[in-house]
């Protein structure tokens, strides 16, 4: 059988892409810590919101990543898996939102 | 949950050197591990030295009312090691003439020990600073016996640290046991009743969080905030401190972590975590750890991994502290533990 795409260690290996271009790699990696840090929004808000988008951009790497970080905060997967509904409300209101440009085009072509 | 412990089971890491082997040889798929010694070599930290001593952690046997999945001593109520009188008299001894302000005592569930009370009450007439004494909180409801022990802490002004791997009663079970979460709660609330933990009180009550699973523990003042409020608003509880400590991988944590395949992962998350301000106060350097047969160990983790202190001066009864002092730290991979991100010591963080 072929390798899969994605490899779970390939994770560890992410600080790496600094090798083949150094000055976009680490000003990605500074932009990513300084997002990151304790703002107007708390860490672990962050944690949460990085949480979802993990999932609405159906990132392997990154649900891996903070899956781990938030049970480190003590989130409890109660509140994580909220957090991924409201990804998930997001993505499929922003799917059927769509439907009313549907439904216009097809008052303006067949009203 | 486990119900025995990796001894009574006959599990092959119940013994020191397997742990040792597994450690040192790595179980690694991708990759290798750097030793402990060569990373901390880089900064030029090799060997670690003890400095003065600060702290005599006693382990008063390994014999615990609770069998918790991540237990480092592997403890539980098969365990029978226990220290003797005799033993306690020989720390006795060194309490008095020592330089320790602090004294440390663990299990198992120390309580159990039948000399437990004995040896508080001898030992608090001694004159230290600070005399923690490690509950697992359950012991105090675990039966009539010890119904009291709260009472008995604020006699002799003892500093009650306690274990509380989560706020929520899914997780705490999950870790330590079922119905572990309301007794745990309900021993709170009566230390909380004799005045242990409230603002402003004398009587210290601190608690303990450690993951409940294979990943590190978040940020403690963050983590603090979050147990105080949900302890207060759900049961109007009361603490000082919190202490984040993270898990070794030794005994059933160990175990866990090769069972559930976690193990390399977790070795490289302390690995990558890894911080060399950690290293310059990790707790073998102002901590002695006596183990229930009066040995001498650099922690609780090295009494645990069979590895004794590099000295002449290697049991109570031959206790020196000049020739303990400036001792190089006996390491090995288990040592990540301590030093991974904010760093990790029995009073929680180090840097
Ligand atoms: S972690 Fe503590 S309470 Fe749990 S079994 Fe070990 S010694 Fe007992
Ligand atoms: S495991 Fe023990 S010897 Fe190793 S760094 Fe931690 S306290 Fe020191």
């Amino acid at each position: 059988m072929s390798k899969p795409y994605y490899d779970a260690a390939d994770l560890r290996k992410f600080g790496k892409i600094t090798e083949w271009s150094e000055e976009l790699g680490t000003k990605f990696f500074d932009y990513y810590a300084k997002v990151f840090e304790e703002g107007a929004l708390t860490a672990r808000e962050k944690s949460l919101i990085a949480l979802a988008v993990a999932h609405t951009e159906q990132c392997p790497y990154c649900i891996d990543a903070y899956t781990k970080d938030t049970l480190q905060r003590g989130i409890t997967k109660e509140q994580m898996m909220e957090a991924i509904h409201v990804g998930a409300a997001i993505k499929s209101g922003a799917t059927l939102v769509h439907g009313v440009q549907m439904m216009n085009k097809v008052n303006k072509l067949d009203g | 949950m486990a119900t025995k412990s990796l001894k009574k089971l006959g599990n092959d890491l119940a013994q020191s050197n397997k742990q040792i082997e597994i450690l040192s040889n790595g179980i690694f798929k991708s990759g290798e591990l750097p030793t402990f010694k060569d990373k901390i070599s880089e900064t030029s930290q090799f060997p670690i030295k003890a400095k003065k001593l600060e702290i005599l952690q006693i382990n008063v046997g390994y014999m615990c009312n609770q069998v918790c999945d991540h237990c480092h001593v592997d403890a539980g109520p098969d365990r029978k090691e226990i220290m003797t009188r005799d033993t306690m008299r020989q720390c006795l001894e060194v309490i008095k003439n020592s330089g320790a302000h602090t004294l440390d005592l663990t299990g198992g569930a120390p309580e159990m020990n039948p000399d437990f009370r004995w040896f508080v009450e001898e030992a608090a007439k001694v004159g230290i600073k600070d005399f923690i004494v490690r509950s697992n909180l359950t012991i105090i409801r675990a039966n009539k016996k010890y119904y009291d022990l709260p009472e008995f802490f604020k006699k002799h002004n003892v500093h009650v640290v306690s274990s509380m791997p989560h706020w929520t009663r899914g997780k705490t079970d999950k870790q330590r046991g079922d119905g572990v979460f309301d007794k745990s709660i309900k021993a709170l609330q009566e230390l909380n009743a004799v005045g242990y933990g409230m603002p402003g009180s004398d009587l210290k009550l601190d608690l303990v969080y450690n993951p409940s699973g294979a990943f590190l523990p978040g940020d403690q003042v963050a983590m603090e905030k979050d147990f105080k409020k949900a302890l207060m608003d759900d049961f109007g509880i009361e603490f000082h401190n919190l202490f984040a400590i993270t898990n070794l991988p030794i005994a059933r944590f160990l175990d866990y972590l090769i069972a559930s395949e976690n193990y390399e992962d977790y070795m490289y998350s302390l690995v990558e975590a890894y911080n060399p301000a950690a290293v310059e106060n990790v707790m073998c350097t102002n901590t002695l750890s006596i183990s229930w047969d009066g040995y001498l160990f650099d922690c609780d983790f090295n009494q645990m991994l069979e590895l004794p202190v590099n000295s002449k001066s290697r049991h109570i009864s031959e206790f020196n502290e000049e020739l303990l002092e400036g001792r190089n730290i006996v390491i090995s991979q288990h040592c990540y533990g301590c030093t991974a991100g904010a760093g990790s010591s029995c009073q929680g963080v180090v840097a």
